[in-house]
């Protein structure tokens, strides 16, 4: 019951964080040195990781599913296979899950000891609102940049499933017929449903990982539990809200 | 959200009233009752051994924790009401310095200017030089915290809130750290700060010597209670054995205290 509660506790503050948060969009312009930052911190940082990791998902998927369907003669059709999975699948959810490991643990680890050596109490007796110059860049720069993050992510799964299915000798497609059969299956509906799920992941990423940074209490143990405890409510809520999310993008 | 657009120091100067205060973390009582009355202007000196919630008692003036029972206010207004900080312009000087281990020590001290465009950055620059040279600080203007001494950090939080230019002053062991001429300097210009300002400066310390020099009135809290309130002079030879002996402790290795609890719990 006491756990019932916590629950519903965290979940209400972390509401309330980002009806906060969002008061003060108004102040944007003049934090837009911030914004920048954070863009950087959340985007450009994570880009390696992204590329190197999409790439391998997207060889892989190509090399399971050209071993699969093989054996019903549907080989030729990996292409809208790969590119599908990746768009509406695996590029927004690899994507919120690196940035999670990535961005979301450490924004919960900066917090929370900005919280545990009083940095934030200072920032409440300065009249400043944590919530304005620390919760809200970050929130809108993890807006603008998973939809880039996702694009990069799926175009890297892409090739990497172009290069797997040319040079493996039992899948044999060259690029050219695997990315006519990719194109002739995609709409720019399955890019905007992507992107639509990325985002929502991004939001909630950061929105968990600062209410669990500036909920805490303690001294530096309690650092440490925050951030796994914000990783793995972030990575528990991408695979719920996936379901959920991917749900209701198919209803409208 | 309100602007600051003047300087705050225009207008008036509050006193602060706790009425029945009594906090709890859990089970475990901090404060109980506490009421004190602390006049405009006026420098308050909040003294009391190690743990007997002098720390606690400025978190619910600075309005960090809402109280259990009881409330505080600073003039008319409630201090856990978040709209108070609108109103009164409200500076703290935490123990450890609570600096920002993100931003050099010239930022931390621009950064309230900034946020709420007090000023220009010519007019910044002049404000966060003047108080880094009070506190002799203009060689670390371009270090971060983690390069500073402990004293050097304490000085810079002190510095921060100089330049934030308060109508109510907070300082939480304002001089712990910091060597004896340091510690004077510090009084002084806690003491100096009120001359010029109007500023009303609560302080929770240790030291002694700042209480019974720069005090207008002070208070001793014992074990979360108020033990006694009065001008400094009323506490140069105090009757309660209590209090003469946080004043004067006699370090008599004959019988040392903590042998002293061994008997007594024996």
């Amino acid at each position: 019951m006491k756990q019932f509660t916590n629950i519903l506790v965290g979940v209400g503050d972390t509401v309330l964080l980002a009806v906060r948060a969002a008061r003060f969009s108004g102040t944007l312009p003049r934090q837009f040195p911030r914004f920048v930052e954070q863009c950087y911190v959340i985007g450009y940082t994570t880009l390696p990781i992204v590329t190197i990791l999409c790439s391998f998902i997207g060889s892989v998927l190509a090399l399971q599913s050209g071993y699969s369907m093989e054996n019903f003669g549907a080989k030729q059709y990996i292409g809208s296979l790969v590119g599908l999975a990746m768009v509406r699948e695996l590029g927004p959810v690899m994507v919120a899950i690196l940035v999670t490991g990535r961005v979301g643990s450490a924004i919960t680890a900066e917090l929370a000891s900005m919280k545990v050596y009083q940095e934030v109490d200072a920032l409440v007796t300065m009249n400043i609102p944590p919530e304005r110059i620390l919760v809200l860049p970050r929130l809108t720069a993890v807006l603008f940049m998973m939809p880039v993050l996702a694009i990069i992510a799926d175009l890297c799964g892409w090739f990497g499933g172009a290069l797997v299915c040319q040079m493996t000798s039992s899948i044999a497609i060259g690029p050219e017929q695997y990315f006519a059969t990719l194109t002739e299956f995609m709409r720019p509906r399955d890019l905007f449903d992507g992107l639509c799920k990325a985002e929502v992941f991004g939001f909630v990423i950061v929105l968990v990982c600062c209410q669990t940074g500036l909920a805490t209490r303690g001294g530096p143990r309690e650092i440490g539990a925050s951030v796994t405890r914000a990783v793995v409510v972030s990575l528990i809520l991408i695979l719920v809200l996936d379901f959920f999310v991917t749900k209701a993008l198919l209803l409208i | 959200m309100p602007e600051f657009t003047a300087s705050p120091f225009v207008g008036r100067t509050f006193g602060v009233t706790i009425e029945q205060l009594s906090k709890s973390y859990g089970d475990l009582p901090v404060l109980k009752d506490v009421s004190l009355e602390v006049k405009p202007g006026e420098i308050f000196v909040i003294m009391g051994p190690s743990g007997s919630g002098k720390t606690v008692l400025l978190k619910q003036v600075a309005g960090l924790e809402i109280p259990t029972r009881g409330r505080v206010l600073i003039g008319e207004h409630d201090a856990s009401d978040s709209a108070t900080r609108g109103r009164v312009h409200l500076a703290m000087v935490f123990q450890a310095g609570a600096l920002f281990n993100s931003m050099t020590t010239y930022d931390n001290l621009a950064l309230y200017l900034r946020e709420h465009r007090l000023c220009n950055e010519a007019g910044i620059r002049e404000r966060v030089m003047r108080g880094l040279q009070i506190l002799s600080l203009e060689k670390a203007a371009h270090k971060f915290p983690s390069e500073l001494s402990g004293g050097m950090r304490k000085r810079v939080a002190i510095a921060r809130a100089l330049v934030m230019e308060p109508q109510l002053l907070l300082y939480d062991e304002p001089t712990s750290e910091l060597d004896p001429v340091m510690s004077a300097t510090i009084s002084e210009i806690i003491a100096t700060m009120r001359e010029q300002t109007a500023v009303t400066s609560i302080v929770v310390s240790h030291d002694r010597d700042l209480a019974l020099s720069i005090a207008d009135r002070l208070a001793i809290i014992m074990d979360g209670r108020i033990r006694a309130v009065g001008k400094p002079r009323e506490f140069q030879n105090p009757s309660d054995p209590a209090i003469a002996n946080f004043f004067n402790p006699v370090i008599d290795l004959k019988n040392p205290r903590f042998k002293q609890l061994e008997n007594d719990n024996g």
